[in-house]
This record gives C-alpha cells, sequence and structure tokens, in this order.
C-alpha cells in the first residue's frame, strides 16, 4: 500500500493556511445533514465535539465514563505548551516547532508539527475565553514555567492541575452544545467495533455498560479519540480503564497502525511499594524545575538521604548533561534513572527510586513558594508514601506514560479507512519517537479544536445528499452479532483465573522485555510467551456474572483481549526497528557512553502495520519521513 | 494487617440491598483502600462470587469517579483526601470497616457501590459555561486578571464532582458542587456576561434534583479538595440578584 500523507506543497509556514484554503467547504445550513460520531470525551475527543456542535454538525459522542468529564486527561498536572514568548525569552513557533522536532528524534512530519506549533497559540486564547483559570503573576498576565527539553519558559499552568481544567474548559462547551441539541451524549458506553461498508467507515457498535445491550450507530463520519495503550504494562500512569479497544478494533477493520513500539516512560513517578500496588503515579515532570536528582556515589549506600554528605551525592543529570541538566528530555531521564537503579545506587526500601531533591530550593526560595508551585503534588506524594517531601526527598522512578505509536493519519487526522479518523493521543502523528512535556495536552487540543473541524469537511462535502448506512445493513448486524459472541464468549469459559492476574502477567513480560531497554533476545522471548500466555486467558480466565447487567470483569476481560493482540505488534515493531531512537532504545544500538544511536539511513521512517488476521503476521508499509527544514544530528543535550 | 469488611451488595436499582461480610485477611499499610477492595474481589473471583461493583479509574484523586461512604463518612476517615488516595496506615489491625454505597435521593443507586450522578452533568449542563465558540477568543492577554481573583477562581474550579458533598448532607443538597462552578466562572471577567442567567439556571436546574441546603456545612468538611463553604454565600448572593435582574416585565 501506498501511503499518502496528503502533506501540502510549499513552505513550511504557509503549508496549513493555504491548505485550509484549499480543502473544500460545507455551507454553514448544510452542516446540519451531517452527522459525526466521536469516541471519547478527553480533551481531544470533547474539544472537536463542542467545535464540530459549535459549527453545526450533528455529533453523538460515546464514552465509557458516566460523565465526560471523567476522562484520563483530567490527570495531566504540568503544563500545556504554546509558543506565546509572553516573556520576552527567545520562543517562536518555529522554535516550538523545532524543538518538538528534535525532542522526538527525528521520527515525525515536519508538516504535522509546524501546524501543531502554529495552532498552540490559539488554544490559549481559547481556553482563557472558556474561563480556565491558569496561573497569573501579580499583574494580573499569564505566567509560565519551563519544561523538558526546552531552554524557554513557554508552559502555561494552572497549579498542578492543568488536565483537569483544560478538560473541564472542553467539557463545558460540550455540555453547552449537549444543552442546544446539537450533541448527543452517550454515557457508559464502550465502543466495541467500527462498520466499515464499500470501503468507507458506516459507524460503530456500542456496549451499554448497565444493560449489556449492544447498538448500532451509524454516521458519515467516525471519529476515534480515545488515548494511548500504557495500560498494555499494566501498571503505568494510566487509569484504570484506558486501553486500547477502540483503535485496536479499527486497527483489525483495515486502519494501519503506527510505530506501536513508541512508548513515553515518564521519569517522575512513584516508585512501586508493593506486588499488589494497581497502578503508578505520576509526580508532574515540573518538579524538575526546582528538585535536583541524585543518587548516592557508591553502590549499596543505604544511609539515610540527610546522613549522605554532598560530595558523596551524584548528581548524574546535572554531571553528564551540564546544559539542560534536570530537564532533559524525558527518555534522556528515564535511562539514566535506569542506570542508576541497574548500578546498584538506587534509594528507598526496594531499592527502586532515586532522589528528586527540593532541599536547594526551599532554601533559595523559601517553602511558600515552593508550596504554592507544587503544593498539591507534595500532598499526593505525602498521602501514598507517608513520607513529607518538604523534608525528606521525593523517591522516583520511571514508569509507563504516554504512548508516541498509534493509528497512521495523514495530514487531516483521516486513517487508512476513509471515514475514520484519529486524533490525539489515538494517532501517532506528532510527538515522533518521544513527546515533549506539556505538549500532550497541546496536541489534544490542537486536533480537537483546530485542526479536525477544518480537515473533516474536506471529506464530507462530497457526501452532501447522501444517507448514513442504515443500521440495519449486514455489516452492522454481523458486527453485532461477533461483538454478542465475544462477550458470551468470555463468559463461557469459567476457568481458574481472574482477568487481572492475566494482565498482570502480560504487563510483567511487557515491562521486562519491550520497556525501557530492549534487545533482539528479549523481545524475540516475549514474543513466545505472549501468545502462550494468551492462549491460558483463552482457556482459563474466569468472568463470572451476565452480561445483561453492569459486569466490571467482563468489561475488563474484553479490553485485556485486545492487550495480548497489540502487545505482540509492539515487540514486533520494536524488533524491526533496528536503530535506538526516543522512547525506543535497543541495547544493540548504542554511542559508546550510552546514548540513543538513531540510524537514519534505514529508519528515518513511520512504520505502519497493516492487519491481516487473528495469529497471522501484520505487513508492514513504511512511510518515509523527509527533512528539510529541521537538520538531523545527534540530538545532544549535553 | 486484617481487616473485616461490611460491604453494601445491590444486585440493580431496584433490588433490595444489605450488608454481606468479607474477611480481609493479610493486607499492608501501604496498600490502597481500593487495592483492598481489588484484593478482596480477586478473592471473591476465584471463589465464584461475583466481585463488589465500585467506580474508581484515576486512582490519584482527580477524576472524582470513586466515593463510598468508609465508616459513615464520604472517603473515609483522612480529610481532603479521595477514596482512591486513602491508605490502610489510616487504619488498625482488627478494625470492622463499614462501606456503602453515596446515599442521597439525587444519587440513585445503580449496583452494590455504584451510584448514578448524572444530575451533576444537567447542573453543568444548565449553564455551567462561557458561550464562547472555538476560534473566537481575543488574545489571551488582554484581559488582565488579579493574581487573587484567579487564585480564588482556581480554588473553587478544583472541584472534582465525587458527590462526597451530596452524600455528607443530612438534606442530600447539591450546593457546593453547583456553587464551585459558579464561583469559579463568576469571579473571572470572562464569566460576567452570563453570570445571572447562569447562577439562575444552575441553581434552578439543581433544586429539580437535590434537596435544600440548611447551612450545616458538612459538604465542605467532607469534600476531598477543600472547597469552602462561602462558595455557597456567592452562590445564593448571586442568585438573589440574579432573581431581580433576570425578571421579565
Amino acid at each position: 500500500m501506498e501511503l499518502d500523507a496528503k502533506t501540502p506543497s510549499g513552505a513550511l509556514t504557509e503549508a496549513w493556511d493555504n491548505h485550509k484554503f484549499e480543502m473544500k467547504l460545507v455551507a454553514p445550513h448544510n452542516k446540519r445533514k451531517f452527522e459525526i460520531i466521536i469516541i471519547g470525551s478527553g480533551l481531544a475527543g470533547a474539544s472537536a465535539a463542542a467545535t464540530l456542535g459549535e459549527l453545526g454538525y450533528h455529533v453523538k459522542v460515546f464514552t465509557y465514563h458516566d460523565s465526560p468529564r471523567r476522562a484520563h486527561s483530567i490527570a495531566a498536572q504540568g503544563g500545556i505548551n504554546a509558543a506565546k514568548n509572553y516573556h520576552g525569552d527567545g520562543d517562536s513557533i518555529w522554535r516550538l516547532f523545532y524543538d518538538t522536532v528534535k525532542g522526538g528524534d527525528y521520527r515525525s512530519r515536519e508538516a504535522n508539527v509546524y501546524r501543531l506549533a502554529q495552532v498552540s497559540v490559539d488554544i490559549i486564547d481559547q481556553c482563557v475565553a472558556q474561563g480556565v483559570p491558569f496561573a497569573r503573576e501579580y499583574g494580573g498576565l499569564l505566567d509560565n514555567r519551563s519544561f523538558g527539553g526546552a531552554q524557554v519558559s513557554r508552559t502555561f499552568y494552572a497549579r498542578g492541575q492543568t488536565g483537569q481544567q483544560l478538560l473541564l474548559g472542553a467539557y463545558q462547551a460540550l455540555m453547552r452544545q449537549v444543552h442546544l441539541g446539537s450533541v448527543e451524549l452517550y454515557t457508559r458506553s464502550e465502543l466495541l467495533d467500527i462498520v466499515v461498508v464499500d470501503g468507507r467507515t458506516a459507524g460503530v457498535v456500542v456496549r451499554d455498560l448497565l444493560t449489556g445491550e449492544v447498538a448500532s450507530h451509524a454516521a458519515h463520519a467516525t471519529v476515534l479519540g480515545t488515548g494511548g495503550y500504557s495500560n498494555a504494562f499494566y501498571l503505568s500512569t494510566n487509569a484504570k480503564a484506558c486501553n486500547v479497544t477502540a483503535i485496536w478494533r479499527a486497527h483489525r477493520k483495515g486502519a494501519l497502525f503506527a510505530n506501536p513500539c513508541y512508548t513515553q516512560i515518564h521519569p517522575t513517578c512513584i516508585p512501586q511499594s508493593d506486588e499488589t500496588q494497581s497502578k503508578l503515579t505520576l509526580m508532574s515532570e515540573s518538579l524538575r524545575n526546582d528538585g535536583r536528582i541524585w543518587v548516592p556515589e557508591n553502590p549499596g549506600d543505604t544511609r539515610r538521604p540527610d546522613q549522605i554528605p554532598e560530595n558523596e551525592r551524584d548528581y548524574y543529570l546535572e554531571r553528564r548533561y551540564p546544559a539542560f541538566g534536570n530537564l532533559v528530555p524525558r527518555d534522556v531521564a528515564s535511562r539514566n534513572a535506569k542506570r542508576m537503579i541497574d548500578e546498584k545506587r538506587g534509594v528507598g526500601p526496594l531499592g527502586n527510586g532515586v532522589y528528586l531533591d527540593f532541599a536547594d530550593s526551599i532554601a533559595r526560595l523559601g517553602q511558600a513558594t515552593i508550596a504554592e508551585r507544587y503544593g498539591n503534588l507534595f500532598d499526593i506524594y505525602e498521602r501514598i508514601t507517608g513520607e513529607d517531601p518538604y523534608t525528606v526527598p521525593m523517591r522516583i522512578y520511571p514508569a509507563p506514560h504516554y504512548t508516541m505509536g498509534g493509528l497512521w493519519v495523514d495530514y487531516h487526522l483521516q486513517t487508512t479507512i476513509p471515514g475514520l479518523y484519529a486524533i490525539g493521543e489515538a494517532n501517532f502523528s506528532d510527538h515522533g519517537a518521544n513527546r515533549l512535556g506539556a505538549s500532550a495536552l497541546m496536541q489534544g487540543l490542537a486536533d480537537g479544536y483546530f485542526v479536525l473541524p477544518y480537515t473533516i469537511g474536506d471529506y464530507l462535502a462530497p457526501l452532501l445528499g447522501s444517507e448514513p448506512v442504515p443500521t440495519d445493513h449486514p455489516a452492522f448486524k454481523q458486527a453485532e452479532a461477533e461483538v454478542a459472541d465475544r462477550t458470551r464468549q468470555l463468559l463461557s469459559v469459567r476457568g481458574t483465573r481472574t482477568v487481572d492476574w492475566f494482565h498482570r502477567e502480560l504487563g510483567k513480560i511487557m515491562w521486562d522485555y519491550c520497556g525501557m531497554s530492549r534487545s533482539r533476545a528479549g523481545l524475540e522471548k516475549a514474543m513466545s510467551e505472549i501468545p502462550a500466555l494468551r492462549a491460558d486467558f483463552e482457556r482459563d480466565v474466569r468472568v463470572l456474572g451476565s452480561d445483561e447487567t453492569l459486569n466490571q470483569s467482563l468489561e475488563r476481560a474484553l479490553r485485556v483481549t485486545d492487550f495480548f493482540e497489540l502487545a505482540e505488534l509492539m515487540c514486533r515493531d520494536a524488533l524491526e526497528r533496528e536503530e535506538s531512537c526516543g522512547g525506543h532504545f535497543r541495547e544493540e544500538h548504542q554511542t559508546d557512553d550510552g546514548e540513543a544511536l538513531r540510524d537514519d539511513a534505514h529508519f528515518a521512517n513511520v512504520a505502519a502495520w497493516g492487519w491481516t488476521g487473528p495469529r497471522s503476521q501484520p505487513v508492514k508499509h513504511v512511510e518515509p519521513l523527509e527533512f528539510a527544514n529541521v537538520a538531523l544530528s545527534q540530538r545532544s543535550y549535553k | 494487617m486484617d481487616l473485616t469488611l461490611r460491604v453494601w451488595r445491590q444486585s440493580g436499582p431496584d433490588a433490595e440491598g444489605g450488608l454481606a461480610t468479607y474477611e480481609a485477611r493479610a493486607v499492608k499499610e501501604e496498600m490502597s483502600f481500593l487495592e483492598m477492595l481489588d484484593m478482596v474481589n480477586e478473592r471473591l473471583v476465584v471463589a465464584g462470587d461475583e466481585p463488589i461493583a465500585f467506580e474508581h479509574d484515576c486512582r490519584e484523586g482527580i477524576c472524582g469517579s470513586c466515593g463510598m461512604m468508609i465508616n459513615g463518612q464520604p472517603h473515609g476517615p483522612q480529610r481532603g483526601t479521595a477514596t482512591c488516595q486513602l491508605h490502610l496506615r489510616s487504619f488498625h489491625d482488627g478494625d470492622t470497616v463499614v462501606v456503602e454505597p453515596w446515599r442521597a435521593s439525587g444519587f440513585p443507586i445503580v449496583k452494590d457501590l455504584v451510584v448514578d450522578r448524572s444530575a451533576f452533568d444537567r447542573i453543568i449542563e444548565a449553564g455551567g459555561y462561557v458561550t464562547v465558540s472555538t476560534g473566537s477568543a481575543p488574545d489571551a492577554n488582554l484581559i488582565p486578571i488579579p493574581k487573587e481573583t484567579a487564585d480564588l477562581a482556581m480554588d473553587a474550579a478544583a472541584c472534582i464532582g465525587c458527590g462526597a458533598c451530596v452524600a455528607a448532607c443530612p438534606n442530600g443538597a447539591g450546593q457546593l458542587f453547583t456553587a464551585a462552578k459558579l464561583t469559579h466562572l463568576n469571579l473571572l471577567p470572562q464569566g460576567q456576561a452570563e453570570r445571572y442567567q447562569r447562577t439562575e439556571a444552575m441553581v434552578d436546574t439543581m433544586e429539580d434534583y437535590f434537596g435544600s441546603c440548611t447551612n450545616m456545612g458538612e459538604c465542605s468538611t467532607a469534600c476531598p479538595k477543600g472547597i469552602a463553604l462561602d462558595t455557597i454565600a456567592l452562590m445564593n448572593r448571586d442568585y438573589a440578584r440574579a432573581k431581580f435582574r433576570n425578571r421579565r416585565s
């Protein structure tokens, strides 16, 4: 298959503006004749739904939560980037573009990233107008902080709850449209299949989580804003319900899945305390602005941190990367932490952490300032660990957090199935092999507020006058029957082990062999263990209850089923990408001092995988990446 | 440590419910309360019993999904803490812990510990927003907002919509939730144009679902985000003004 990214020609700086003019339009009075389905109500889904509703389209939004406000975007802490240059420190759209391409280790599309940087400034305007209470200076203007991978202050924030405030802004805009009748909201409804008729997306099959009823919905276009797949690792910073099902089902129906091995391991999470832990908690990367990361100089040093003198501490990021210090990008920070643990210099009861120490900042700025900046994060930390980070250094360790891979989309955010779009974390488009901090919120809102509402019109305009495929079409009926079969099948196994047991086992395999560092031998081992575990799951899982009431075990079982298939693809992609780049670190490919070693001659490309059937080898399509504006170089943060 | 749990089990909205006893043996004080429920549930499944249904998602105190009455207190004994952030170090070996769903007529029980909080969405839908369509916003720094105002708005905007305020209230009132959103938007310059329409619409919708406020203050004490009681005073003042300003001649 020839992948056409539909990247506009011409100068990068004018591409999006020119393209907006070239795209077909749907006239205002015709928009109400189009039905659009949106799956997911996070930043991307809610902002898209609100905007499309405002434009006059008829929109249906589905979420498995009881309210759209619960989506996991709400948990993002640190901030949102925008090239406003409000602080006159040399920021610009070009610099944000450049930092993002470089931060992604030169594995993203230039045109997409430039557009992202361009609309970043509009996002801040929009959110402020909605009443998002961003942090302000005493003069009343907006405050900024700096984040990893950047040497300017361009991150807007609302205490440590930026994601919450941005999501509530989008949620409120969405609820305004619900009130006006342009958006219909379906809560506690989970997508279980995508329906394709004559090569176009006809609609979706959803399951009502309260009654188990399986129903079809048809539309002219369908948009997936269903987030990422970090929960393939079981333990991650994602919410418990985050899953891959929507994009995986789309993949099984023909949408290519791009760069599944690009996963981000976030450097500042609270270390695991115990086997029974159900999820990992992130501490915002913004903490690295004022916290200094260190470990004891000597392996096996078990003294309390306050008893380790200054000259026996190793501030390893400041030592190795003097220019960026504690603010190196996430992948670099995470790998260095792993190296310290591997050298037996880890701290804490299980030796599985490194210190993030605020003593110097508290001495310099006072405890009140630190409390103002990070108070809620310090509270979270204390609740979980029982330790007071104002007096004892925090312990942190990397954890799976975000997935840069996702459904392949073109410049219009359209997947390889016409009429099916993927936005936000669900697509692969903008972050390359590593996402910079405070860029996820930016991308989710860019896609939903400022990109999709333009590009979707180009697809819909020629369809004027056509009706959606009726839901009694045999393709819908067949998909409904398959969904019902899948649930019945899981309920009928009546094995001996719980769904969570299998998910934990799968997570262990993925973390050990497809986590922070990967090798050919490890990946091959994972690829032999995963199918065996999946076979056990199919034979021995125990899901109790019925499919006609709320059944949370059944919901989880359906999601884990798809994680099994995804996990294999992640390993295959990691195996075939014979280089290290960003979050993908292959032990065979590193520089003499242990940094990621790219192979631009062979891998300056996107690997987009096609489904060929269960237990059958997927087929890889390659989209070459061209860099006309940014020179490819070995990333250096030294 | 060992705990004895008395958990409300109810198979559906119209079914009769009751407390069932479960032993949570060999749990650790580092575990969160929900991790303990996970463990109990896994043991129930292995034993052939249907697991306890409860809502949860982010498990870091921000999504507002979780919430249960723990020994009669919403979210349990620790102040300023959602259920998911409660750890077993707040309990003692041998304790009996009673776990029930939110109890309020505005939150009908769905199953076990799960309730229907969609009334909150209806309140927001009635006016909890600023009317500003995408793309129509002026530059973000055009309107300076005093830091103090922005901070007060943020204090109120921190509400996670969990419903503990309603569950704590002897009247099952929804004032604190409604007042938090009104305070957030009514304090900011961006929220002024619709201030009084918003207030009347949201308060009237609230009254359709929830009980009346008698200033008990239980809501604010139970709130995991510490939303202040004076937000309700601001709401009442704006509502009184709204009734005057919004009247049609």
